[in-house]
């Protein structure tokens, strides 16, 4: 045993000693020429000083960049899984909670693979106008190196897989309309072909190089949308209503009461979202400089603005502010501030954040009521609304002084003057409406003829757990 | 023999429990039920939806006793339950033909 350990530790000295170490490569002299040396001689000698400089600040930035990208995607994921998972969970009866967790889970795992075997390269390959290309099947072409029409600073890699995670979360704001009655075939099905022809070109569209809506890369209708309210929000929230009415009501809904079976969940999930939430409107800077910090601070104003006009909101039609209201309040105002989070400053942040809270508040409480559909985790009240009115918002409230999208000195948004660009706005926005409407109506159509869509009425009455998973959430006796 | 089953308010039920110990009653069977009786529910709001909640918590307590001792565990049981409002609960007295000790098979009163 001893023997064995002391071969180890000589072989780790050996192969630590033959691997050149990063910081021996990056030391250089710091020694000025010699005195003797001609002035071409000095000159030549401080220009490769100066441009070594230059390299070594790149290569700090790029550090930075990627650090923070590197925990953005992560923060990204945690919002799906248990972010997500956990808000939707605590809002659903006991019965279906590991089926809506379940749901989440499986896009982490499936959507992931898509993604690395062909998504990547059909929302950010090539220039297409509508829709990327081949050109990065199997991460073909994506390694360390940057990709300078997205991201100079960071590795094309790092930028690859901080969209996965916007390509998993969005899929998964759409179980909330399903929730509680859509078969987990079905649902599986349903989001491979939503991916393909609802979320990848409206990713491209919007972020792709050569999208008509791009607005940083010279698209005909530039929409401003900084980390997603239209190809994430308006696109999961508009086909979640699709789906609800598609779909139909829950057995017993209205008229039996269908209470949170723990709001403690939602409560944890909720809290999740909006620290994540940093990473996907703050990472959507793509470096780590001044623009991440506009977009952080813009993102927290707004979902506590939010979070303070929905309970306000509440606290005048019921008398009390609820613990629900309060973290859905939160939600819908990190939804709106989504489009605007890197456009906007700290101040409009707090206006759209209270807007949004009122407005989904209204369309949750009052909307739904009216047309009666069930959604039946608000995924359209939420989302879809919160998206729209976002994107709206950010064509209003947009300036240049916090990103000059459109070049330096050019106005970008209503406060700057051009007022055309909520025209912009609505034109991005209806795209994601139709995008979102038609594809999920085929999808739908197709998803009923292969593996059905709904449960069967004793199978929803039993639970989702049970007769989806064979699984009970809590077994408190055992 | 007779049971006693008492349904009652669950935030009396410590009392309840610590009167019956002071009267020498130890056994006792506790349940967590919900009910209701005239007393309404209340209502609940989420995301603009209003619930009414009119099965309410309530703590049913069972214990058998010697006919001897009935009436004065039922005087403690009622002043000790008793807030005065509606919604305290209600008492049942049932007969008991029989009461086994599992241990070692003793019948009857010498049971309980």
């Amino acid at each position: 045993m001893k023997r064995m350990g002391v071969a180890c530790c000589l072989l780790l000295t050996l192969v630590l000693s033959a691997c050149p170490l990063r910081a021996q490569q990056t030391t250089t002299s710091t020694s000025a020429p010699p005195a003797s040396a001609s002035s071409a001689e000095a000159s030549q000698a401080i220009n490769d000083k100066l441009s070594d400089l230059d390299k070594r600040v790149a290569a700090a930035q790029s550090s930075a960049d990627n650090g923070w990208m590197l925990v953005s995607a992560a923060l990204v994921l945690m919002m799906t899984g248990p972010g997500l998972a956990l808000f939707y969970g605590g809002l659903v009866r006991h019965k279906n909670v590991l089926a809506i967790m379940m749901q989440s889970f499986a896009l982490m795992g499936w959507i992931t693979v898509l993604w690395a075997l062909v998504g990547y390269s059909l929302c950010f390959g090539g220039n297409g106008p509508v829709i990327g290309d081949f050109g990065h099947l199997f991460l073909k072409g994506v390694g360390i190196d940057a990709n300078p029409d997205y991201a100079a600073t960071i590795p094309q890699m790092t930028f690859m897989v901080y969209q996965l995670m916007f390509a998993i979360i969005t899929p998964a704001l759409i179980t909330g309309a399903t929730a509680e009655r859509m078969k987990f075939s079905g649902t599986l099905l349903f989001m491979t072909l939503w991916f393909f022809l609802v979320y990848a070109p409206m990713a491209h569209m919007v972020w792709g190089k050569g999208g008509i809506l791009n607005a940083s890369l010279g698209g005909k209708f530039p929409t401003l949308d900084f980390a997603g309210g239209t190809v994430v929000h308006i696109t999961s929230g508009v086909s979640a209503l699709v789906c609800a009415l598609y779909l139909g009501k829950r057995v017993g809904y209205p008229k039996h009461p269908m209470p949170p079976h723990s709001l403690v969940l939602s409560f944890i999930g909720a809290c999740l979202l909006w620290v994540g939430w940093f990473g996907f409107n703050a990472g959507s800077a793509l470096s780590s400089g001044g623009l991440a910090t506009s977009a952080f601070v813009a993102t927290h104003f707004g979902a506590a603005a939010a979070a303070c006009s929905w309970s306000l909101a509440e606290w005048f039609k019921n008398g009390r502010a609820s613990a629900l209201g309060a973290i859905s309040g939160a939600v819908a105002g990190l939804v709106a501030i989504t489009p605007a989070a890197g456009f906007v400053g700290p101040m409009p942040a707090l206006v759209i954040g209270f807007i949004a809270g009122i407005f989904c508040y209204w369309m949750v409480a009052k909307f739904k009521a009216i047309f009666g559909y069930d959604d039946a985790l608000d995924a359209f009240g939420v989302h879809g609304a919160g998206g729209t009115i976002g994107a709206l918002l950010t064509g209003i409230f947009a300036r240049a002084i916090y990103n000059p999208i459109y070049g330096a000195g050019k106005p970008t948004g209503g406060l700057d003057g051009h007022w055309s660009q909520v025209g912009y706005q609505l034109v991005g926005i209806a795209f994601a409406w139709v995008f979102a409407l038609v594809g999920t109506i085929v999808i739908l159509k197709i998803v009923d003829a292969v593996t059905g869509l709904r449960v069967m009425e004793e199978q929803e009455i039993e639970g989702l757990d049970i007769t989806q998973h064979g699984e009970e959430a809590y077994n408190l006796e055992s | 023999m007779m049971k006693i089953e008492a349904i009652i308010q669950p935030s009396r039920f410590e009392s309840v429990k610590e009167a019956l110990l002071e009267i020498g009653i130890e056994g006792m069977t506790v349940t967590e039920v919900r009910g209701h009786g005239r007393q309404k529910g209340h209502t609940e709001v989420y995301r603009g939806r209003e619930y009414t909640v009119d099965l309410l918590p309530k703590i049913k307590l069972e214990v058998v006793l010697a006919d001897g001792l009935v009436n004065r565990a039922v005087e403690t049981i009622l002043k000790s339950a008793k807030t005065g409002k509606i919604g305290d609960g209600k008492i049942f007295l049932t007969r008991v033909d029989e009461a086994i000790r599992i241990r070692n098979e003793e019948r009857g009163e010498s049971a309980l």
